[in-house]
């Protein structure tokens, strides 16, 4: 057991628990925080993506030890923002989510991507979400997403 | 009123970005145990001895004896067992599940098992054929006798795995005193149930099933929940507490069912006007270790033996072949796109035989209205193909870039394929088996509720069967509550597969949309139930395999272009254009998200995906291992639709959910063929292949 403190959509948390517990398990089952998911517990499908002090990682890899004295957000903090609404619309407008179990972490990976480029190019939107699979869309309509929410909410990011 | 094609916003949009959707692993309960599955390590041997450590306080084995019903899982066939009793038929066979509180603890349970086998040897040959299906066309003798050319060609298909992201999941507890309540990742509410009802060998009413939101499914979820359904029911049964059984990925990938290996010949004969007088397809599956649906997969892949072409003189046979392998089944397409592979490459591989281009041969013998089908039905709808396949090289530039892509040092390729996809159940399933049935119900608010059986996976029918509703009553939006089936509630209107939830059940609840609206009295409680009728005209012999297949056909055409490397043969595409017929699309931006999902596994399938056994055991069983498409792997897609009404689809819509997978490996290894200037007959066209193909043929 350790204690492990970070900032968890933006409230301080403390936790004494093993650092070793995947972060996925952490938010899942002590936070009820459900909107990271397990696709493939090895880092391939980016379904339990979050952000670490704004970067994507995939919380289903990332030991807790590691977000000590960092900040974590998931698709629940991150809905509350002015950019997930942006990027909430141009999904709804492009079509970008049909099962929807991959949106979560799609989202994530958009606002990473946004939050350094914000005007990213086809390709770097491509790129950008490539830890991200989606076996529904072909991801035709999450790229097109994307760039509607970079035009649309231009100067959120 | 509005046309019901233009887009409206997706019902479940908001949960599902939100992350606020609930899916099974989502849902907890109190004093939930977990369960997991123990299984066979060999292909095949008899079990000999079973030893169990102590157990743990509130820790459970449950296998066959726990079982108040049969051992089976309900299907077509009885011979999928729930949990193996004496023998055991591929790596992954269930033998009994480990239920406690403590996963960890399950898992140290789970190693101290120990069960002593006598190993038998395992069958992985296309030798034991279990199911044998026939049908004939005109006089197949006949065209056969002295032609201008026999041509013949031998293709073969991997396997595939449906890789939605959620993997298989259910949770289950009791209810009251008898009842046994499941929710689960599934396509089809009511095979979960009646297959429960076998296993505990219960009452109707003992058994009740819901759908939580489901993160993909293919097909995947159509068959093999019910094996975990039975498993945990009987563990319930035994236990009197909820348990939840979640499948990791790795397990998921080697024991839930895939799409059918196949190997397909073709043997066409062709008069001196190069035109094909007839063909003989014989078509083998590998069904792995239990039939499950593979007879049905056999039927439709030989009813595709012509794919979009009209050929007068048939001999079409398959055989379905048992091995010890994992149990293959439904994927979207079923059958259909391992026989459309094979046949769109036939009539390429026939045209280079005869040395002329191959396009004016195809248009030679696409099919046409009032042709006769290959089981020798009727196409009774009007066949817009002609302007499909103008338009889709109009868009691509398929012209230019064929010409351009023939000088074989450019290693560029550009590929073409045709298909059509039966709309609706096989031959006679929806009146025979399935005979679906929907409600509508009016509370006295005026509120109108939609009961069906029928699944949202991503599709879009919760969007598109409310819109037809809503379109039909012309109410308002939020008038009309479609919430996840529970069989508790909701009528049996069949699976949420074949590509039949858009046009039967959409079809039904148009109709009893319809009945409500004429017979509506305001503020008072209303139900209307709708009963499915097969067309008249429709004949179908099952045992003959003749007569109208299907009621109604989409169709498609799917262009693909690529690059591949000379150095290392790998494979790059460059773009995809796709046209397609599906009647009348319910709703513009949810068609369309099935033509870019669709077209991307189909792709996929036809040079990406590789799964392989080595003596039973599945090779690539994690999502590094087995590789589908990321967003950087697919091109920018461009899809047109056309519309072509069907008179008895809703709206005119036929179906398109599978439509838009099957013609995406025959289009990509086209444009391989044509890039290395081989003909390409297996797929995945892996670089391994490419190479084998380039330096050795």
């Amino acid at each position: 057991m350790s204690n492990i403190k970070f900032k968890l959509n933006g409230q301080d948390v403390d936790l004494n628990l093993d650092p070793s517990m995947r972060l996925l398990d952490v938010l899942r089952n002590h936070f009820q925080l459900t909107g990271p998911k397990e696709g493939c517990g090895e880092g391939e499908c980016g379904a339990c993506a979050v952000l670490l002090d704004g970067h994507i990682v995939h919380s289903c890899c990332l030991p807790l030890a590691n977000v000590h004295e960092k900040e974590v957000v998931t698709i629940e903090g991150f809905s509350k923002t002015k950019r997930y609404q942006a990027l909430a619309d141009a999904m709804l407008e492009e079509g970008g989510s049909q099962c929807g179990i991959c949106t979560p972490g799609m989202m994530i990976a958009a606002e990473s991507l946004l939050s350094q480029n914000p005007k990213p190019t086809e390709d770097e939107i491509r790129i950008g979400i490539s830890g991200n699979l989606c076996r529904c869309t072909g991801y035709n309509m999450i790229v097109k997403a994307i760039k509607t929410a970079s035009k649309k909410g231009d100067g959120l990011w | 009123m509005r046309d019901i094609s233009k887009s409206i916003p997706k019902e479940d949009h908001v949960e599902k970005v939100s992350g606020r959707a609930l899916y099974v692993s989502d849902i907890k309960m109190d004093r939930m145990l977990f369960a997991k599955t123990v299984r066979s390590i060999h292909p095949k041997a008899k079990i000999e001895s079973i030893e169990i450590p102590e157990l743990p306080k509130d820790y459970f084995i449950v296998d066959y004896k726990d079982i108040p019903g049969e051992n089976y899982v309900k299907m077509i066939f009885e011979d999928w067992p729930i949990f193996a009793e004496n023998t055991v038929n591929y790596i992954g066979d269930p033998i009994m599940l480990v239920v406690g509180k403590n996963k960890h603890i399950i898992n140290q349970i789970i190693e101290q098992i120990k069960i002593e086998y006598k190993i038998l040897k395992p069958m992985f040959d296309y030798k034991k054929s279990v199911i044998n299906k026939k049908f004939t066309k005109g006089n197949i003798k006949k065209a056969f006798v002295k032609p201008f050319k026999k041509v013949s060609g031998i293709y073969e298909t991997g396997y595939q795995e449906q890789a939605y992201i959620e993997p298989q999941g259910f949770i289950a507890y009791p209810e009251g005193e008898k009842k046994i309540t499941l929710i689960g990742s599934i396509q089809c509410p009511y095979y979960v149930k009646n297959a429960v009802i076998v296993a505990l060998g219960c009452e109707n009413d003992e058994v009740r099933v819901i759908q939580p939101t489901v993160g993909g499914a293919f097909g995947g979820k159509e068959e093999f929940p019910s094996v975990m359904a039975c498993q945990l029911a009987v563990a319930v049964r035994k236990i009197g507490r909820p348990i939840k059984m979640i499948y990791e990925r790795e397990e998921d990938m080697e024991v839930t069912t895939k799409r059918h290996p196949s190997k397909i010949k073709l043997t066409a004969a062709v008069d001196e006007n190069h035109h094909i007088k007839g063909i003989k397809a014989y078509v083998s599956l590998d069904s792995g270790a239990y039939m499950g649906l593979s007879g049905v997969v056999l039927a439709r892949a030989m009813i595709a033996a012509t794919d979009a072409y009209t050929i007068d003189n048939l001999d079409v046979s398959g055989d379905v072949y048992e091995t010890n392998t994992v149990p293959n089944g439904a994927f979207r397409g079923f059958g259909s796109p391992q026989m459309i592979f094979a046949f769109e490459m036939f009539m390429n591989h026939i045209a280079k035989e005869l040395d002329i281009d191959p396009l004016p041969f195809r248009l030679n013998h696409l099919a046409k209205q009032n042709d006769l089908t290959s089981t020798s039905g009727i196409f009774r709808d009007p066949i817009i193909m002609e302007k499909m396949i103008q338009k889709a090289m109009e868009i691509s530039d398929y012209k230019n870039k064929y010409k351009a892509y023939q000088d074989s040092s450019v290693f560029k390729g550009i590929g073409m394929s045709w298909f059509l996809h039966g709309c609706g159940f096989t031959g006679s399933g929806e009146s025979t088996h399935i005979k679906a049935k929907v409600k509508l119900r009016k509370d006295k608010n005026n509120q109108v509720y939609i009961l069906v059986a029928a699944v949202e996976m991503g599709q879009g029918a919760k969007t598109s069967l409310k819109k037809i509703v809503v379109q039909t009553l012309d109410i308002p939006s939020k008038q009309v509550t479609f919430n996840n089936p529970d069989t508790d509630f909701v009528p049996d209107s069949g699976p949420t597969v074949a590509s039949r939830t858009i046009m039967i059940v959409g079809g039904l609840l148009a109709r009893a949309a319809l009945k409500l609206k004429e017979t509506w009295i305001e503020d008072q409680e209303m139900e209307i139930i709708e009963n499915y009728q097969q067309p008249e005209y429709i004949e179908w012999d099952e045992d003959t395999m003749q007569g109208d297949a299907y009621p109604a056909y989409s169709w498609g055409v799917n262009i693909v272009e690529v690059e591949v490397s000379p150095v290392t043969y790998q494979t790059n595409l460059k773009g995809i254009w796709s046209v397609y017929d599906a009647g009348k699309s319910i709703d513009d931006r949810l068609v369309l998200g099935q033509a870019d999902g669709g077209i991307a596994q189909g792709v996929a399938y036809g040079y990406l995906e590789v799964m392989k056994h080595e003596k039973g055991k599945i090779r690539q069983k994690t999502m590094t291992d087995y590789i589908i498409p990321t967003a950087v792997d697919m091109p920018r897609t461009e899809t047109v639709i056309m519309e072509n009404p069907y008179i008895l689809g809703p709206y005119g819509a036929k179906g398109v959910g599978e439509l838009t997978l099957v013609g995406g490996a025959p289009a990509v290894a086209l444009a391989i063929e044509q890039a290395i200037t081989k003909k390409v007959k297996k797929i995945p066209a892996t670089p391994e292949y490419i190479m084998e193909l380039i330096n050795h043929e």
